[in-house]
């Protein structure tokens, strides 16, 4: 048995999703090669080639490769589809974007967003926002499976494994990348941060984030949000915490002013601590929650920061 | 131009469902249905499109048991023009529900296929892409904003790092997510005009398509339950509880 993970990364530095989905493939088994695919990606290269358990690395090097368009990476990973008896990506918007490409060129169906794995043919994944838990056989010759990343551990940087370079082949529709339009940020990415704090409806603007920002800074937090927050513009909408936005699972999630829908519970509901900050006492995010404050957040934010700061945050 | 939007027949996104006791699934009896709601703005983007004078005809197709003819109506009140009911009681994967449509689509040819990016109740985010694959054709998924050009469209995605603009030639597949319209409400007049549009019967067979699942459900479970903690009275008490007891900070 060997299984190809597709590595996660922006050309220069490889991104942890992959290294949870790295830990994904070890408990499937057999062999583990990673997929670099990128321009100018030379260094995620290596660093693939560190990680625990990873025996081979394979490197694509290519122009069409450097946004990781749908159609380039089906045509790429189809190409050396033979040799694996599994197929496992980061289920990132690039993984999502790509994989359900490769799955159907396969004759497979898809194994989206898995949460663990029971056995080489057995798969958790939630359904219906979280609020039911799914457990698939699949029957297929080939899996082709996406990973949460945020149910599996990272691996380590145990390993030693050599690159090998491929050939990207051209492929068959195209997509043009126009531009991007990337947020800026000196905080943690909100998937990887240890503490997020986020912010809804009750925010009001955008420009009072800034409260949130400042109790960011003192905690290294990352700033995210609910939909209803996105959609009224106060914040990118890379900031969007749910089930159709980001999944993140922090050490602490702070929400504030955020009511607590079955669509943001679906992203947030698995991280250790849960804090809720709401001046409605009813508010269903308080049912999550370890902690409660039943409060304006106009006063308890500035609060929670000065007492922060009092506490040598 | 002609577009086709499939559209899925899903519980409504107010629910929140049960599993069953035996474990076989989530209790569905009883419990309020309606439109995707990523397949609503799929629907609305389309209808946008027509009034721009940009599209001529929008058909969807629905995939689904009796009732999925509801969700092709309430697309025609929106203002759909026509729509195609394949009929199946079976509970279709994406894959096969990506065969189907490629069947509907090489039968229609349209330029345009707009989709929801994920359906809210098997969360797969998965048949618009495998269509593309079938079809061989360009993709833009997670649309924000979709912009007719010459040759094709201009797409922005909504991307883990923020936004993205793609260019794709026609005949192409775009997935819709949730800031690129608001979807309208179908008024009275347009419910009673929709009675009368057709809708075409069709079945999986038609299409010669096998839609047998791959993926065998072994169990539903519930997820584990987080229970509610404690409410702390002032802001003081809470950082010393996310301090000493939790540990967190
Ligand atoms: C298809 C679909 C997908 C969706 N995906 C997502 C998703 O991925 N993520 C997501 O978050 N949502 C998603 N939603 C939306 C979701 O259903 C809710 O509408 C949304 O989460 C509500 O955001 P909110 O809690 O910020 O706003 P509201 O529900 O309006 O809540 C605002 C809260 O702020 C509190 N508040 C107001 N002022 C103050 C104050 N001064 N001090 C303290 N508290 C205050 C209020 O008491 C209230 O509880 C989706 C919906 C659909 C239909
Ligand atoms: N049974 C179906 N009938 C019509 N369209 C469907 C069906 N299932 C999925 N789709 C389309 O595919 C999109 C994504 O669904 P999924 O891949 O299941 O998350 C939906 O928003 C619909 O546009």
């Amino acid at each position: 048995m060997t299984v190809l993970v597709i590595a996660e990364h922006d050309n220069a530095e490889l991104n942890d999703a992959t290294r949870a989905a790295v830990t994904a493939a070890s408990k499937i088994g057999g062999d583990i090669h990673v997929l670099v695919a990128g321009k100018g990606a030379g260094a995620v290269a290596e660093a693939a080639g560190k990680l625990d358990g990873v025996a081979k690395v394979l490197h694509a090097d290519s122009d069409t490769l450097e946004k990781k368009l749908a159609e380039a990476m089906e045509a790429l990973v189809v190409s050396i589809a033979g040799d694996y008896d599994a197929i496992l990506s980061p289920a990132t918007t690039v993984g999502k974007n790509f994989m359900p490409r490769v799955a159907a060129k396969l004759d497979v169906m898809l194994i989206s967003d898995i949460t663990a794995v029971e056995s080489a043919d057995t798969f958790v994944r939630p359904i219906y926002a979280g609020n039911a838990m799914l457990t698939v056989k699949s029957n297929d010759a080939k899996k082709v499976i996406t990973v949460r990343p945020t149910t599996f551990e990272k691996a380590g940087d145990g390993g030693s494994a050599s690159v090998d370079t491929i050939d990207a082949p051209v492929p068959s529709a195209n997509s043009e990348f126009v531009s991007e339009e990337l947020s800026k940020s000196d905080r943690p990415e909100l998937t990887q941060a240890k503490i997020v704090i986020s912010g809804g409806r009750g925010m009001g603007n955008g420009e009072n984030f800034a409260i949130l920002e400042k109790v960011a800074d003192k905690l290294n937090a990352a700033v995210g949000a609910s939909r209803a927050a996105v959609d009224a513009g106060f914040v990118p909408n890379d900031y969007q915490v749910g089930q159709t936005g980001k999944v993140v699972a922090p050490e602490l999630y702070i929400a504030v002013g955020i009511s607590g829908a079955i669509q943001h519970l679906a992203g947030m509901k698995d991280s250790k601590v849960i804090v809720a900050i709401n001046k409605d006492e009813e508010a269903p995010i308080f049912s999550v929650a370890d902690y409660g404050l039943v409060a304006d957040l106009f006063d308890a934010v500035p609060a929670f920061e000065a007492e922060l700061e009092k506490a040598g945050y | 131009m002609k577009i086709l939007v499939p559209v899925k027949r899903v519980v409504d996104y107010n629910v929140k469902v049960r599993v069953k006791p035996d474990q076989s699934g989530v209790d569905l009896a009883n419990v309020k249905m309606s439109m995707n709601p990523f397949c609503e703005i799929a629907v609305e983007e389309a209808i946008r499109l027509k009034e721009k004078g940009i599209a001529e005809e929008i058909v969807v197709v629905s995939i689904g048991p009796a009732q999925a003819q509801e969700t092709i109506r309430t697309a025609l009140a929106m203002g759909a023009d026509r729509g195609i009911h394949v009929t199946t009681d079976e509970t279709v994967e994406p894959l096969g529900v990506a065969k189907i449509l490629k069947g509907v689509v090489e039968a229609e040819s349209p330029e345009l296929v707009l989709l929801g990016k994920q359906a809210i109740d098997d969360d797969s985010n998965a048949t618009g892409q495998m269509l593309a694959a079938l079809m061989g054709w360009p993709q833009a998924t997670f649309a924000s904003e979709v912009e007719k050009t010459d040759s094709g469209f201009k797409v922005t995605r909504e991307i883990d790092g923020g936004l993205q603009t793609l260019a794709i030639p026609s005949p192409a597949i775009v997935t819709t997510d949730l800031r690129l319209n608001e979807p309208r409400y179908a008024s009275l007049p347009n419910i009673m005009k929709a009675k009368r549009k057709p809708i075409d019967a069709k079945t999986p067979d038609d299409y010669g398509v096998d839609i047998s699942p791959r993926l065998e459900v072994v169990k539903v479970s519930e997820p584990p339950k987080r229970e509610a903690g404690v409410k702390v009275e002032t802001v003081a008490e809470l950082v010393d509880k996310l301090k000493n007891e939790a540990g967190v900070i």
